[in-house]
């Protein structure tokens, strides 16, 4: 099994390599098919995995690959912890990525950077695979930097225009202040446990959270609480949680291929992966449960309502992946780590699919991406049509479809939380956020899905003119999506969630346990179902995507009237709560301005005017003064000699 | 005589008098000619025997003693009771290795792109290896002094002759910085003989000392090393030498040469004065994070290359002496060592990654002639495979996990944290502004349209310029990947290090 998991890892980035430096050499073609049929091998690797842990209850593996480093006791190591959590994570990882992978045949296939394309792509299938397989905290600070580094390359990867290139810089920057955080939270573990080993270091959980550490003198923290902020904080980076969600929406100007898998299916989710993984840790501080749990329901419901007013067709379905982020870390912070995995899953299905269909859209407009241009498509692309149906009826949680039962099992257990009995206010946030969410999610999806497909054919005559369904390799992703996208949820809620899926590999303490408690009435996927409908969730759904139809479809002037009635809401959303003004007249601008401050007044007057050429210019003059006094004239001399021998013997005698 | 047992005598007199020969064979006053191109192969042949005959260093070196190896033990000049005394440990070893690993690969980048006085260039950079390698090998007060104040010749002439526009008020800033930094050295030196009676580096080790000696001794070190490293506020010299010196200049200076420094305190000043050294610590490591943060800004702003990698520099070497003065701070057995280690292993990947921008920016001067971050654009276009080079640089000197630029920020990281939170939280600021600052020149250079036609004519690398950065890439991803060996190789001495340093030498009086 040992074999398994290293050829699952290395088979895409020796793919990735052989695409990138040989990339002539085997040309377009050689490098889709290598990197197909290698992160297609890791795929049909990592069922097997699963299979062996899930169907013929093989055992986990947590061993060491080789020592990176020895130093002081710390072991620093690269190693794979496989147990369920993981191997359902690899499974999701590596077939998104192999579906994106098909895909981009299509999508890229006039592009000139085609090798690199998929060299990037399976470099990242490597990278993500890392960052879950880990069993230590190294090698998840390594695949969490690798995917952020994937994610730069492949948000610049057409690097001529100013956008991307803009965009990729910032999503690396805005990530590095995440990091910051998760690297001091790494700190923090080997300090109290001197190791990075996840076992050892869950093991001593206990010990981390009946210590304190005094981080502004006189006030003593738990050390727990600090070590789990601190880690969050890299989680709300990578995983786009207000206030470092900023460079979510602006990373649509990569390709799209790569806003489906890397921006929406799955290196997005690593902070979410993350969390649960370190669920051990986080059941022992209340303080940081409570924080994770304010942030996601902030950005479930914030970053929703932006969705509503964007015109561009990715950056509608980017919105609606910041919010669905924060459904997940909303369900982290209710300790179900269960169902926010299993809303994890879900979402990479269904909303891959969606960014897949919208790139459809794309490539049939050619490369037009404002919904207000198009309309009425539905005709021209059946299969986008009923595909981005089933996705956005996923996304919404239109009973029985997959995003149903993630989401309705994430909001019931929202609603019956401990935070209900301890703290009233972080309660009623989270759990009315979830639920007006499920309002503005059901209103921003239909309402592009109505601009998009239906209704009055916007765009021009000559857009019109080669409008047709796109081929197969994209359209045969899409399928491959929508299934998993309609079903999944149907066929596994009940052991994911209530069957004990996870066992050893999430823990939660009895108090938290909202997901035990829920199973206790469930009686299977059919009567969840029937249960929902009984539940405020599911009409609320049905209310925003009526409101949709009826604002874009049956009454189509009605939008602009409420803009210009409501218009300092819709500045305050257009311009996205001013969070990026904030950051980039803020403190990107104040950064410059410090940086310019203390290299003109500090490095170039004070230290280099001042000192350096002052002491050398004063030693100059000092030398120029002196030179005055050998004037070569005898007279002068002796003259002096004169006064000296005076003083001398004034001295001696007045002694 | 015997190769290993005289082998660091090789490995300084070798490219010694290979630069001898090679200002012997001449270029004959034209770097086309036949002659000069003969002198080229003697200079790089010998580079490449120094650097095989190194690798014995490796191969022969016992991990498991802290103990000085491959040891020469000769009288020199008896009136001074100075010896020609060398030897290696686990600090040393690495840095002679990254000298003469660096070295043929600044011959090589030389090769083509030197065209005045080419004989002059080759030997003095040869000979600077040869001193250079003394330095790191030499055990006796007065050997060490004289091969310390050597090295600035050939350095002082390398950018005073083949250096930019600036040449003279940059040569002779870096000259006056740095000898006027090392007489206090000698001072110390000096106080130290008379009262052991020899120049013996170990004498210098056991000899008691009062707090107030110490105290000076550390002053006299810190003098010269702060500069070396160099440490702000005393860093305003390396921007100008770099802005200025040819590119092999740059190379070795901030490969190399800055090392000195580092190499300085954890040889001299904390094995010899502890006390003295813990006393200072705390300003030490003030002095060290306000390199990361204050000079992480400061490069942020720079319009020219060179200099943005300087203050990169200066700003990275903060964490090699943040690493070593951290372990008073940090409770023995628990991450004291680490610190050191991160700091050892921080010197060595700052050699090869800043060594390898240097090169990046000197293949594009040597096409563009302009080292503004204003008169490029688009190189992405133009030079595809020099731009995954640069790129991959760029991300390790961000410090990238996968690149050596992770390894030391990492350990020093996690050690400062130990020590103390705010430590940890203004060094790790570094992940920010090491970004921010290296991502936004690549940026402005690299990626965009290509923004004129001297971009537009832009080819990419040639054979030779491929050869050198490939090799450091190499490099720079194995350290990266598995900084084991490296690490093993300094673990010992470093753990006797740390033993040295938590010593006092008071109780002795």
């Amino acid at each position: 099994m040992e074999n398994i998991h290293l050829t699952i890892v290395l088979a895409p980035l020796a793919a990735a390599i052989v695409a990138g430096l040989f990339g002539k050499q085997i040309g377009r073609a050689g490098a889709h098919w290598i990197t197909i049929v290698a992160v297609g091998l890791s795929f049909v690797l990592s069922l097997l995995v699963l299979k062996d842990i899930w169907f013929d209850g093989g055992e986990v593996y947590n061993y060491s690959v080789y020592t990176w480093a020895v130093s002081d006791g710390l072991r620093m190591e690269v190693g794979f912890l496989v147990d369920r959590l993981t191997a359902l994570m690899m499974v999701v990882v590596t077939f998104v990525s192999w579906m994106v992978h098909i895909y981009t045949i299509g999508y890229m296939h006039e592009d000139p950077g085609y090798q690199r394309f998929f060299s990037y792509i399976s470099l990242f299938t490597f990278s993500m695979l890392m960052l879950v397989m880990s069993n230590n905290f190294l090698q998840l600070f390594f695949g969490w930097e690798a995917v952020g580094l994937v994610s730069y390359l492949l948000i610049g990867f057409w690097f001529k225009r100013e956008t991307a290139i803009f965009a990729n810089l910032k999503a690396f920057l805005v990530n590095r202040v995440g990091d910051f955080g998760f690297i001091l939270g790494i700190a923090g573990v080997v300090m109290f446990t001197n190791s990075l080993d996840y076992a050892t270091v869950f093991a001593s959980g206990e010990a981390i959270a009946s210590q304190q550490i005094e981080v502004i003198g006189g006030n003593p923290w738990n050390a727990m609480t600090v070590i789990c902020i601190l880690l969050f904080i890299g989680a709300m980076g990578k995983s786009a949680q207000a206030p470092l969600h900023v460079w979510l929406p602006d990373s649509m100007e990569g390709p799209t291929p790569i806003s489906a898998l890397i921006h929406a299916a799955t290196m997005v989710t690593a902070g979410i992966f993350m969390v649960a993984r370190m669920s051990p840790l986080y059941e022992l501080s209340e303080t940081a449960l409570a924080v994770v749990l304010t942030i996601g329901a902030i950005t479930a419901f914030f970053m929703g309502l932006l969705g509503v007013v964007q015109n561009d067709i990715k950056r509608v379905v980017a919105y609606s992946t910041l919010s669905q982020l924060g459904y997940m870390t909303v369900a982290l912070g209710v300790s179900a780590y269960s169902a926010a995995i299993f809303h994890l899953m879900t979402h990479a299905f269904f909303k891959a699919l969606l960014f897949l269909a919208a790139g459809s859209v794309i490539v049939a407009m050619h490369h037009e991406q404002d919904i207000r241009k198009m309309g009425g498509i539905r005709r021209y692309m059946p299969i986008t049509y009923w595909t981005s149906l089933i996705g956005s009826l996923a996304l919404i949680g239109f009973p029985g479809s997959a995003g149903f039962f993630s989401k309705d099992a994430l909001i019931e257990a929202v609603k019956y939380s401990h935070w209900a009995e301890t703290d009233q206010l972080v309660y009623w946030i989270a759990y009315l956020s979830v639920l007006l969410g499920v309002f503005v999610t059901a209103l921003y999806s239909f309402r592009m899905f109505f601009l998009v497909f239906h209704g009055e054919e916007r765009m021009d005559a000559e857009a019109k003119s080669h409008l047709h369904e796109t081929p197969w390799v994209v359209t045969g992703p899409l399928i491959l999506l929508a299934i998993p996208s309609a079903i999944i949820g149907w066929f596994t809620i009940g052991p994911v969630l209530f069957g004990d899926f996870f066992g050893d590999s999430i823990q939660v303490s009895a108090a938290h346990d909202v997901l035990a408690r829920l199973g206790e009435t469930f009686t299977g996927s059919a009567g969840f179902i029937v249960h929902a409908l009984q539940g405020p969730a599911v009409y609320l759904a049905f209310a925003g995507a009526i409101t949709a139809w009826y604002l874009y479809l049956k009454r189509p002037e009605l939008p602009g009237v409420l803009r210009d009635k409501l218009s300092g809401l819709y500045e305050l959303l257009d311009r996205k709560y001013y969070f990026d003004d904030l950051y980039i007249n803020g403190f990107a601008a104040w950064g410059r301005r410090i940086g310019r401050l203390l290299w003109s007044k500090g490095d170039e007057f004070l230290i280099d005017g001042l000192l350096v050429n002052g002491t050398a210019n004063t030693v100059g003059r000092l030398a120029g003064v002196l030179r005055r006094v050998q004037t070569g004239y005898l007279y002068h001399y002796a003259f002096a000699m004169f006064i000296g021998i005076t003083l001398i013997l004034a001295w001696l005698l007045w002694s | 005589m015997s190769l290993t047992e005289n082998l660091l005598s090789v490995l300084i007199w070798l490219p010694i008098f290979g630069g001898a020969a090679v200002l012997f064979i001449g270029d004959g006053g034209d770097a086309a000619s036949g002659r000069a191109r003969q002198m080229r192969w003697v200079a790089l042949a010998t580079s490449l025997l120094t650097f095989l005959l190194s690798l014995n260093l490796y191969t022969g070196f016992d991990t498991a003693t802290a103990a000085m190896q491959f040891v020469e033990r000769f009288d020199w000049i008896d009136a001074l009771d100075a010896d020609y005394y060398l030897g290696i440990d686990g600090i040393s070893a690495p840095l002679i290795l990254l000298t003469t690993f660096i070295t043929p690969l600044v011959v090589i980048a030389g090769w083509d792109a030197i065209k005045s006085r080419p004989a002059q260039y080759f030997a003095a950079f040869l000979i600077l290896e040869g001193l250079m390698n003394g330095v790191f090998s030499a055990l006796d007060g007065v050997l060490f002094y004289v091969l310390w104040e050597a090295m600035l010749v050939p350095m002082f002439l390398i950018i005073g002759v083949w250096g930019g526009e600036r040449r003279i008020y940059a040569t002779i800033k870096f000259f006056l910085y740095t000898f006027l930094g090392s007489v206090l050295m000698l001072v110390a030196f000096i106080y130290l003989y008379t009262k052991t009676g020899t120049y013996d580096f170990f004498s210098f080790m056991d000899v008691p000392l009062s707090m107030l000696e110490q105290q000076l001794i550390f002053i006299a070190f810190l003098v010269a090393f702060a500069v070396k490293v160099p440490m702000w506020p005393v860093h305003t010299w390396l921007p100008d030498a770099h802005v200025e010196a040819p590119t092999g200049g740059s190379v070795i200076l901030a490969a190399i040469m800055l090392k000195m420094g580092g190499y300085g305190f954890v040889r001299l000043s904390l094995p010899m004065v502890p006390d003295g050294s813990e006393y200072f610590a705390g300003m030490m490591i003030a002095l060290s994070l306000v390199a990361v943060v204050y000079i992480g800004f400061v490069a942020l702003m720079q319009k020219d290359m060179k200099k943005l990698i300087a203050y990169s520099s200066i700003a990275h070497m903060g964490f090699v002496t943040l690493g070593f003065f951290l372990v008073w701070s940090i409770a023995r057995g628990s991450g004291a060592e680490l610190g050191m280690t991160g700091g050892m292993v921080q010197m060595i990947s700052h050699g090869l990654v800043s060594g390898a921008l240097f090169l990046c920016v000197g293949v594009l001067y040597d096409r563009v002639h302009s080292r503004q971050i204003a008169d490029y654009g688009g190189v992405a276009n133009t030079m595809p495979i020099f731009v995954f080079f640069l790129l991959l640089f760029a991300m390790a000197n961000a410090g990238l996990p996968g690149t050596s630029g992770f390894v030391g920020e990492f350990m020093v990281i996690i050690a400062s944290f130990k020590a103390n939170f705010w430590y940890a939280f203004l060094a790790a600021t570094t992940l920010v502004l090491g970004a921010a600052y290296t991502l936004w020149m690549v940026k402005r250079v690299v990626y965009g349209d290509v923004a004129n036609d001297k971009v537009a004519a832009l080819s990419d690398l040639g054979r030779r310029e491929f050869f050198v950065l490939g090799v450091l890439a190499l490099a720079v991803l194995l350290v990266g990947l598995w900084p084991a060996p490296l690490v093993e190789m300094m673990s010992a001495t470093v753990a006797q290090l740390v033993e040295q340093a938590a010593s006092t030498k008071l109780s002795g009086l």
